[in-house]
């Protein structure tokens, strides 16, 4: 079982990733205006409590009945396809947005987005969720396991204008839950 | 630039021995970078101090996007040929293949590149560096992989580049990589480097690695039978993700794409 390769180790993005990543679009997993579209926002910040204008979010999630889409077009958002994946950079102020749907339980778990976080000044790229708040979260046995204080940083705060705010800090008193899975073993 | 405007900046024998320090009280089964690595400056504040929390993947972290003939043009992997004329430099093949940790090959998935110019140059807004741009040279490709995790790019070789991390730092040449895997937990995003490349022992990004072993993994081989006749070099380089979670579901296979 364990003849097993080792992986190639990760490195920073850097500085010099807009004109190679971002993508028109990218950040829009639905159209603005659909129907049930929102927006997912927030600002990344580092340990000093400075926003990163230079990062660069990814995020994965079910469509709104709790499906993993498994089809192309990300890349070409032309066909009216949800691919359950997106993109954004953060912008000069630290702040991304995408506008998507809300994706729905898989399973018997809370809902979430998974998230992957890309930095200049980040040497490896690191994974975190942005959970739904609501019963599901509140009943949801990993997330029972966090420390009270941690798990406030996994979940995602409803905006009164009905949009949904997650925000991501890098190092210090309100610093996210970063995620280690098990095939991560050095 | 002035000696005047670098003189706030370290010298490189202060970052060298902090490289040093740090690899000493290194354990020896660092396969990945030390995300808390002081000697890249730009790292301090950003990195995380607490430990990463242990998750069994879930649902949709079982399952990476999927790309495919709509998402990329095959034009895309040839670097040289997109901005209307041929760019200078030296003109090389980089090839080889994904494959997850258990030596599958990653089948029918998205490689993303960028890279500086022949004089070290990007195209970025934010690129400083007073090296000519190469108006033939975007510096930006994009592939999927082949039915056995087989990725190929026609390029550029990029220069090494000078950056602000302490007084007369220069960037070893290298390729950035975006790889996908088949579940989203293998998502990586990377650097290839070049064989013998002098900057290597100076470099604080490199040597976050802390095992030599490891770092090798980042430097592509130089192959002769790769390599054209009167028309490029060639260089092979094969990328291992983590290991997936998921098991493939049946029916899927070679034949997609």
């Amino acid at each position: 079982m364990d003849e097993r390769l080792p992986a190639t180790p990760g490195q920073t993005i850097g500085p010099f990733f807009h004109d190679a990543l971002p993508y028109a679009r990218g950040h829009e997993l639905v159209p603005p205006g659909a129907p049930g579209a929102i927006r997912l926002h927030g600002s990344v910040y580092d340990g000093g409590g400075e926003p990163l204008p230079d990062a660069l979010l990814e995020i994965r999630q079910a469509d709104a009945t709790g499906r993993a889409p498994r089809v192309e077009g990300s890349l070409r958002r032309d066909g009216g396809v949800f691919t359950g994946w997106g993109r954004a950079a953060t912008d000069p102020g630290g702040r991304y947005s995408f506008t998507t749907v809300e994706p729905g339980p898989v399973g018997d778990g809370a809902a979430f987005f998974a998230v992957t976080v890309f930095a200049r000044g980040l040497l490896n790229r690191l994974f975190t969720r942005a959970y739904l708040p609501g019963p599901a979260a509140e009943a949801d046995a990993w997330l029972a396991g966090l420390d009270p204080a941690r798990r406030r940083t996994l979940l995602i705060e409803r905006e009164d204008d009905g949009s949904l705010r997650f925000d991501v800090h890098l190092q210090g008193e309100q610093e996210t839950v970063f995620l280690s899975f098990p095939e991560h073993r050095p | 630039m002035t000696e005047a405007a670098t003189s706030d900046l370290e010298p490189q024998s202060v970052i060298s021995d902090e490289i040093a320090a740090l690899h000493a009280r290194a354990g020896g089964d660092a396969t990945q970078p030390r995300v808390d690595f002081p000697p890249y400056r730009s790292s301090v504040l950003r990195h995380p101090t607490k430990d990463l929390h242990h998750a069994d993947p879930e649902g949709v972290e079982l399952v990476a996007p999927v790309f495919g003939h709509s998402d990329v043009d095959p034009l895309e992997a040839d670097l040289t040929i997109q901005a209307g004329g041929d760019p200078v430099g030296e003109r090389m093949v980089v090839t080889g293949r994904i494959l997850d940790g258990a030596g599958r090959p990653v089948r029918h998935q998205l490689v993303e590149i960028w890279q500086a110019n022949a004089a070290g140059r990007y195209v970025h807004k934010k690129d400083q560096h007073p090296a000519p741009l190469d108006p033939h040279f975007t510096g930006v490709g994009r592939c999927l992989t082949d039915g056995d995790g087989g990725y190929r790019f026609t390029t550029i070789k990029p220069g090494p580049y000078p950056w602000r991390n302490h007084h007369n730092a220069w960037r070893p040449a290298h390729i950035h990589f975006s790889l996908f895997g088949t579940d989203f937990t293998q998502r990586m995003i990377t650097q290839m480097y070049f064989p013998g490349d002098p900057l290597f022992a100076l470099d604080p990004i490199y040597q976050s690695i802390t095992e030599q072993d490891a770092r090798d993994r980042l430097v592509a081989a130089y192959d002769h039978d790769l390599t054209t006749h009167e028309w490029a070099t060639g260089y092979r380089w094969d990328i291992v993700l983590t290991g997936s979670h998921a098991t493939p579901l049946e029916g899927e296979g070679d034949d997609r794409g």
